[in-house]
C-alpha cells in the first residue's frame, strides 16, 4: 500500500513536469519559483523543527551505554562509550554522526530449529547506510560546481577523485554507482525482509523512491540524455545571485531532476529525514553519563517553599535552650 | 528554550552552510561563457560549408562521447577514417581535424569547460596548441 502510493507519488511528480514544462511551457515556475519556494521551506522548516525540539525540557539523563560507567578508580572507565565529560560526548557524537556507530551494533534475531533463539551481528544495514549517506554527501558537494563561480579548488579535487578511473566520457563518477547501488539495497531490504516490510510505511518508501529517482534522473542526464550544462549553470547562478534567468534549450530531464530535488527539499522538514538535525539532539547520545555526580533538577519543577533547619532554630531557639536541647547558633 | 546556546550555535552553522553559495557569489551576476567559432580557418570557408563533422546540436551534447570513441577507434582499432552521418569522411584526429578549424582552444574549449569545472584529460597526452593572445 505504502509502496504503491509512494511509487505513484514520485511518478506523479515526473508527470507534472511533462505537463508543466513540455506542454504548458511554465519554465519560470519550474525553474525558479518552485526551487526558491522549496529552498525556503527547507530552511524555515528545519529551524522551526529544531527550535520546537529545543523547547522541550531535557529529560533526566538516560544515556544508553555500551561501556563501563565512570566508577571506582580501579574499575576501568570507558571514556567514549560511556562519557563523563563533554569531550567524551563530542567524540561519541562525532563517531555517531560520521560513522553511524549505533548501527554498527545492529544485531539480528533468529528462531532456529529446536526451537532455539539465536542472535548474531549484522553489518549490512550499517554498510549500506554508510555508503548511501557518504556518497550522497559527496554528490551534494560536487554539485556546488554549478552554484559557485569561480569553482573552488577543493570541489575540483573532489570531482577529479570521484572520476579517478576515467571510464568513458563524460567521466564515470564512482559515487554515482555506489549511490544507486546503496539506494537499491536499502529499498530491497525493506521489501524482502518480512519484518521490515511489515513496519514500512509510505513515509519510508516515499523518500527512498524520491531519492532513487533523483539519482536516476541525474545519471540519465549526465551519461545518456545530455543536456545543456552551460545553460543549467546560468540558471543555477541566476538563482544564487537572485537575478533568475531561464535559458532556452535545457532538456526536460533537467526539470524533472529539479522538481524531484525541490520536492525533497520541501518534504525534508516534515519527514523522517529530519534525523539529519535530530541525530544531534538525541538525549541518549548527547548527554554525558554523570547522573551520580551532577544533580538533575527537573526543569518543570515549581519553586518549593522550604523551611530550613536554621530558620527552624531561629523560631524556637529560646524554647530549645530552655529545655536543654543543643543549638547550633548561640 | 533549553540549552539555547548550543542549539543556536548549531542552527547558525546550518544557516551559514546553506547561505555559503549566496555569500560566495556576493549577489553579482556572473559572466556567462561565450565560445567563439570565428577562427581564420572557419572564416575562410564559404558560409554553407561552415559545419562540424556532425550537426551542432549533436556536437554540443555528445562531443565528448565522439572524441572518446575516436580515441578508442584510432588507438585500439587502428581505424582512422570517420564516416559522418551525412556520408562525408574525416580523419579522426583531435589535433589535425578538430583543432584545424577550432584553433582557439582558450575561447572554444576552455570557455565552457572552466565555467562548469570540467577537466577533460585530452591534453594529458596531446600537445596543447600554442595560441597568440588576442
Amino acid at each position: 500500500m505504502g509502496l504503491l502510493f509512494s511509487f505513484f507519488a514520485v511518478t506523479a511528480l515526473i508527470v507534472i513536469v511533462f505537463i508543466g514544462v513540455q506542454a504548458a511551457h511554465l519554465h519560470y515556475l519550474f525553474g525558479v519559483i518552485i526551487p526558491y519556494a522549496a529552498f525556503l521551506t527547507f530552511i524555515i522548516g528545519i529551524i522551526y523543527r529544531v527550535v520546537k525540539w529545543g523547547r522541550i525540557p531535557v529529560p533526566f539523563r538516560i544515556p544508553t551505554t555500551a561501556g563501563q560507567e565512570k566508577s571506582l578508580p580501579w574499575i576501568k572507565h570507558n571514556k567514549i562509550d560511556n562519557p563523563f565529560t563533554s569531550l567524551g560526548v563530542i567524540v561519541r557524537m562525532a563517531l555517531e554522526v560520521l560513522l553511524f556507530r549505533s548501527l554498527f551494533r545492529n544485531t539480528k534475531t533468529e528462531l532456529r530449529d529446536g526451537p532455539k533463539l539465536s542472535y548474531g551481528s549484522t553489518k549490512w544495514l550499517w554498510l549500506g547506510g554508510l555508503a548511501f549517506h557518504w556518497t550522497f554527501l559527496i554528490i551534494l558537494i560536487r554539485h556546488f560546481r554549478l552554484f559557485l563561480e569561480p569553482v573552488p579548488i577543493p570541489i575540483e579535487i573532489l570531482e577529479a577523485l570521484d572520476g579517478f578511473f576515467q571510464v568513458g566520457a563524460p567521466v564515470l563518477y564512482i559515487t554515482d554507482l555506489i549511490f544507486l547501488g546503496a539506494v537499491t539495497f536499502l529499498f530491497l531490504r525493506r521489501v524482502i525482509i518480512p519484518q521490515i516490510r511489515y513496519i514500512s510505511l509510505a513515509a519510508d518508501y516515499f523518500p527512498l523512491f524520491l531519492i532513487g529517482a533523483i539519482g536516476g534522473s541525474g545519471v540519465l542526464m549526465r551519461y545518456f540524455l545530455k543536456t545543456d550544462v552551460v545553460g543549467i549553470k546560468q540558471l543555477t547562478m541566476g538563482l544564487i545571485t537572485f537575478s533568475p534567468v531561464v535559458p532556452q534549450g535545457i532538456g526536460i530531464i533537467f526539470y524533472i531532476h529539479l522538481l524531484l530535488v525541490s520536492a525533497l527539499f520541501a518534504y525534508f522538514p516534515m519527514s523522517k529525514l529530519m534525523h539529519m538535525a535530530g541525530v544531534f539532539l538525541s538525549p541518549t547520545r548527547n548527554l554525558a553519563n554523570n547522573n551520580r555526580a551532577v544533580r538533575h533538577v527537573n526543569p518543570w519543577n515549581y519553586p518549593v517553599k522550604v523551611h530550613t533547619y536554621e530558620e527552624y532554630e531561629d523560631d524556637f531557639r529560646d524554647k530549645m535552650k530552655a529545655v536543654g536541647i543543643p543549638v547550633e547558633k548561640e | 528554550m533549553y540549552n539555547a546556546g548550543k542549539i543556536i550555535i548549531g542552527l547558525l552553522i546550518f544557516v551559514g552552510l546553506v547561505a555559503f553559495p549566496f555569500v560566495y557569489s556576493g549577489g553579482k551576476a556572473t559572466a556567462k561563457p561565450d565560445p567563439k567559432v570565428d577562427t581564420p580557418e572557419i572564416l575562410k570557408l564559404a558560409e554553407n560549408e561552415r559545419k562540424c563533422v556532425e550537426p551542432k546540436a549533436y556536437m554540443k551534447g555528445e562531443h565528448m562521447v565522439l572524441l572518446n570513441d575516436w580515441r578508442d577507434w584510432v588507438v585500439r582499432d587502428d581505424n582512422t577514417i570517420y564516416t559522418a552521418t551525412d556520408g562525408k569522411k574525416y580523419t579522426m584526429s583531435l589535433q589535425n581535424t578538430c583543432m584545424k578549424c577550432h584553433s582557439n582552444k582558450k575561447k572554444f574549449c576552455d570557455e565552457c569547460h572552466n565555467y562548469t569545472a570540467v577537466k577533460p584529460y585530452c591534453w594529458d597526452c596531446h600537445i596543447v596548441p600554442k595560441e597568440k593572445e588576442t
